[in-house]
């Protein structure tokens, strides 16, 4: 059925054309949250290849060095490892745990909103049960239990936040999905026998693209603010690989004598979260499908 | 004559946005007399609805709208009033009613109680009182067992009853003036004929003015005395019902009675319906001269799309019609080209 | 004329629940025992107020929902209970116009993309190349310039829209076709254009339409006949004049006497309906339009009346023949009708 190249792919992408571009644009913190993003992340993959040192060289004589003292631009940690080159390191493993978090999450909550909105009836009933049963459970608890339990490496501390922070997006996407059912359109492509994978990826889902990549980016934050958790209390990612979480557990105990070690991690966890939450408030506000006609 | 209860001169609108201004309302002129009822007619876009709202000041501010010309009540022009004022001229001067009742009333509260609220807020008069009065607007309104319905809400009446509901609450006060907008568009036939024959009732009784706004011309046949026509932002044709009805002047009056189906000719097969070729212009970009003339079957280069023509008499009479053509002795005996 | 579509006793009812796992608790009779037949060749209108059903039956009849019971015959094949694949080979000779040209167009899909929809599922095997060349040639048979076929619905007017949507039932060259109020959302003029359009297509393509709608003005120029509903039945069916000269059912001289009509000295004696309209969840029994009647007898209570014969393809679902109702129109010569068009 799609052996023909399909014009209908063109049109799915039509949210990113004109006047919604603008309108983000001109949503300041959200251009600015997005510069930010976009700096952080080039600077997580490409500044550790500007540094003298990488993450793990251990440089004894230099332990306990404050930020901008000597040739660490960050200063360094109890090891005298450079914490630039830490946090460049830390921020590739929790970006990239909370940005494939994010995506995986956004894909069972697509698809499990979908098909409930769409269907409706017990399937709606069951699934949307489902969500209510996952969000009545503390998710934190969760998390906790099954990195007790489960060898806690990214692979799986991305799978653990996934499974806990679908829900939202589940029910975003069955809300907006139900109202679009009953839109005369979706019936026209019932009428002529549409099947209904067709009617749900081809008819619907383009009309919700806008919601769930709202949902999404605040997922991003959500997710990088849990990966921080769990490595926080240790159950997340383990030392020596580091990551924005548990580069603030190791600086607990040195909170009085060497503050920089917190603030340092601190800082990006913050920007980045920050960064995609206002991303998430301009796009909610450039797709809200009342603003443009 | 009596003097008007409502008179509208030079009424212009316009509206801002995004730096760009758009005039929507060019200059309307009318007035209305007590007990009398006068239908604005006209198509989405025709700036019907956007003149009622500025009698009532329901426009948004100066600089997203700006509102010129005068509309005057008893001596007063309403435009130049402070909110304040204008609150106090709503309810009991003008009074407004909608096409979707269910805007206009709270879905939480007892449809007695907002009618008490209307009636509260400008009256001073016992819980009794104002109880007995809310009683007396739903029997008015033929609403029946009023002692018990004035405690329903909204959602536990029908469409018709709500639009009876609403209509009570702007009889409330004994406005001077109730400006109508499409009330009926949303209701069956069947209750549409049941609030127009309340609203005749009504009117005998108080000596209303009425100005009611439809796209309708059947509900016009029922309802008013006089009947406006407006197109893109201006009075076209304006008369008595039987000038208007049986005698109109201006093409696109015509080329509006022509599209509709009549009830004579039901079942008779009597060939495709009368149209008018092209679009309402946008208001950005009004055509020169007669706004109507590209899309005119009667229109004539130099004749039409030079000079805008003046709103003006035709024939003895109140019948003003704006066309530059509507006084030529052959004019409408040559067959328009049916479409 | 044959029989393109009959449908006995059908029934669509839908149970009330309350609560996430209630049992019904009352059943709304929307569609509650019709039997019509449409032939093939003819427009049947369908009016109705607003929870007459109306709309109900006519997605009924387009199998958009399995009807609660009766059957509807498809020149003579059953439809009802046939599942999703067994109902595809039908799919592309019936088709349905929808009211609101504002939901029935996917608001990101271009007019190509919305009228190329239907061939993917029922002409797989024409080339994209093809399938365009169909879409814009049907685009121009509902007067719209091919020019604009790559465009969004927002890019169109309402009138626009409802042509499209025409457009779009037109693809698969359908025998019949359902029109769900398709001009009642549409002003004055464009109203007429579409109509006229309608008019068209049906006699150039031998269309048969169920043209549904409140309006009996719009039902009098369009349909060869006319059924009128009330709360899920059929009080009456006739030839369009004879409805409009000789009305045989009160209901329909109640509908008739309501409608305005533009033209001075119309307003007329009123057949005014007593009370309110009878909850559709708990329907008066015998003659479901008995409380609102101005000639109702205790035997209306007693049992539901059918349609009986009442002159020439004229049937009428009540029970008495001694009234003289007030016809909608008298009786015009043909010629001045004639007249008035030039």
């Amino acid at each position: 059925m799609t052996a023909i190249p399909d014009p209908a792919t063109r049109t799915r992408f039509a949210i990113f054309r004109g006047p919604r571009v603008r309108k983000f644009m001109r949503h300041r913190l959200a251009m600015i949250g997005l510069l930010t993003i976009i700096f952080l992340t080039l600077a997580c993959f490409f500044g550790p290849y500007l540094l003298p040192y990488d993450e793990l060289y251990i440089d004894l004589r230099a332990r306990f060095s404050p930020p901008l003292t000597g040739s660490h631009i960050l200063g360094t940690d109890p090891l005298g490892r450079d914490i630039a080159a830490r946090l460049f390191s830390a921020g590739q493993i929790s970006l990239t745990v909370g940005f494939t978090a994010m995506v995986l999450s956004t894909l069972i909550g697509t698809v499990i909103g979908v098909v409930a909105g769409y269907f409706g009836g017990w399937s709606r009933i069951g699934l949307m049960r489902i969500v209510d049963a996952f969000l009545s459970f503390p998710s934190i608890f969760l998390m906790l239990t099954l990195a007790a339990f489960l060898k806690p490496s990214p692979t799986m501390i991305t799978l653990i936040i996934a499974v806990t922070s679908w829900m939202e997006v589940a029910r975003i996407v069955e809300a907006e999905v139900r109202g679009q059912s009953s839109r005369d359109f979706t019936a026209a492509a019932r009428m002529v026998g549409a099947p209904h994978w067709w009617i749900m990826g081809r008819e619907i889902l383009p009309n919700v693209i806008g919601p769930i990549i709202v949902a999404a980016t605040l997922t991003v934050a959500r997710a990088i603010l849990l990966e921080a958790y769990i490595s926080f209390l240790g159950y997340g990612i383990q030392p020596p690989l580091p990551s924005w979480g548990n580069m603030l557990n190791n600086a607990q105990q040195y909170l009085d004598s060497a503050p920089w070690l917190a603030i340092v991690p601190g800082v990006a966890i913050t920007l980045a979260v920050t960064s995609f939450n206002f991303i998430g408030d301009g796009l909610r506000d450039a797709l809200d499908a009342r603003s443009v006609q | 004559m009596t003097d008007p209860v409502l008179s509208v001169r030079d009424l212009r609108i316009r509206f801002r946005s995004g730096g760009r201004e758009t005039q929507v309302v060019h200059g309307v002129d009318f007035d209305i007399r007590g007990g009398e009822t006068l239908a604005l007619v006209g198509e989405s876009g025709s700036g019907k609805s956007v003149t009622s709202f500025a009698l009532m000041r329901l426009l948004p501010e100066a600089p997203r709208c700006t509102i010129e010309g005068s509309v005057s009540m008893g001596g007063v022009n309403l435009l130049e009033l402070s909110e304040r004022r204008m609150a106090q001229v709503r309810g009991p001067r003008i009074a407004m009613i909608f096409q979707e009742p269910l805007t206009s009333l709270n879905p939480v509260h007892r449809v007695g109680d907002q009618i008490a609220e209307a009636i509260r807020f400008h009256r001073k008069m016992s819980k009794a009182d104002i109880r007995a009065r809310v009683i007396e607007l739903l029997t008015l309104v033929g609403i029946p067992d009023p002692a018990r319905r004035m405690h329903a809400y909204p959602g536990e009446m029908s469409g018709g009853m709500r639009q009876r509901v609403v209509i009570a609450m702007a009889l409330a006060l004994e406005p001077d003036l109730l400006i109508a907008d499409e009330p009926t568009t949303a209701l069956d036939v069947t209750v549409q004929a049941q609030i127009l024959e309340l609203l005749r009732q009504i009117q005998r009784a108080t000596n209303m003015a009425m100005l009611f706004i439809t796209h309708d011309f059947g509900v016009v046949a029922e309802i008013a005395e006089r009947v406006m026509v407006m197109y893109a932002g201006r009075i076209v044709e304006q008369g008595s019902l039987a000038d208007v009805l049986s005698n109109p002047r201006m093409p696109y009056t015509r080329g509006l009675l022509a599209s509709v189906p009549r009830f004579e000719d039901a079942g008779l097969k009597t060939g495709p319906l009368g149209t008018i070729e092209g679009f309402v212009p946008s208001p950005d970009n009004l055509p020169a001269g007669c706004s109507f003339h590209p899309r005119c079957p009667h229109a004539r280069p130099g004749i039409c799309d030079g000079a805008l023509p003046e709103l003006a008499a035709h024939g003895a009479g109140a019948h003003l019609v704006r066309c530059a053509r509507s006084d030529e002795p052959a004019f409408g005996a040559e067959p328009a080209e049916v479409s | 004329m044959s029989t393109l579509i009959e449908t006995i006793d059908l029934k669509q009812h839908y149970p009330i629940r309350q609560g996430l796992l209630g049992r019904p608790s009352a059943t709304v009779r929307a569609v509650d025992g019709i039997n019509l037949r449409i032939q093939r060749g003819e427009v049947l209108g369908l009016v109705g107020e607003s929870g007459s059903g109306k709309s109900t039956f006519g997605r009924t009849l387009m199998m958009m929902e399995q009807p609660t019971s009766g059957s509807v015959l498809y020149n003579g094949v059953e439809l009802a209970g046939r599942s999703h694949t067994a109902l595809h080979p039908y799919r592309r000779r019936m088709q349905m116009v929808f009211q609101d040209p504002f939901s029935s167009l996917n608001p990101r899909m271009t007019v190509e993309d919305s009228l190329t929809m239907p061939l993917r599922f029922h002409q797989p095997a024409l080339s994209a190349r093809q399938r365009r060349d169909e879409a814009a040639e049907t685009l121009e048979r509902v007067g719209l310039p091919r020019s604009m076929i790559s465009r969004y619905p927002h890019e169109f007017s309402g009138g626009q829209r409802q042509r499209i949507g025409i457009a779009r039932a037109l693809m698969v060259k359908p025998e019949f076709i359902v029109a769900d109020e398709p001009v009642s959302a549409l002003d004055v003029s464009v109203q007429a254009q579409v109509l006229n359009l309608f008019s068209s297509i049906r006699e150039t393509l031998g269309l048969t339409i169920l043209f549904v709608t409140h309006d009996l003005a719009v039902v009098g120029h369009i349909a060869d006949r006319v059924a009128v509903m009330y709360l899920g039945q059929v009080m009456e069916i006739a030839p369009t004049r004879a409805l409009f000269t000789s009305p045989r059912h009160p209901y329909t001289e109640t509908l008739l006497s309501a409608a305005p009509q533009p033209a001075v000295g119309a307003r007329r004696q009123r057949i005014a309906m007593k009370g309110e309209p009878p909850s559709p969840l708990a329907p008066p029994s015998g003659c479901v339009f008995r409380t609102r009647c101005a000639h109702a007898q205790a035997e209306c209570a007693v049992a539901r009346p059918v349609l009986r014969p009442r002159g020439p393809g004229h049937l009428s679902a009540c029970i008495r023949d001694d009234l003289s109702l007030v016809p909608g129109v008298a009786e015009a010569r043909p010629d001045q009708a004639r007249k008035r068009m030039s």
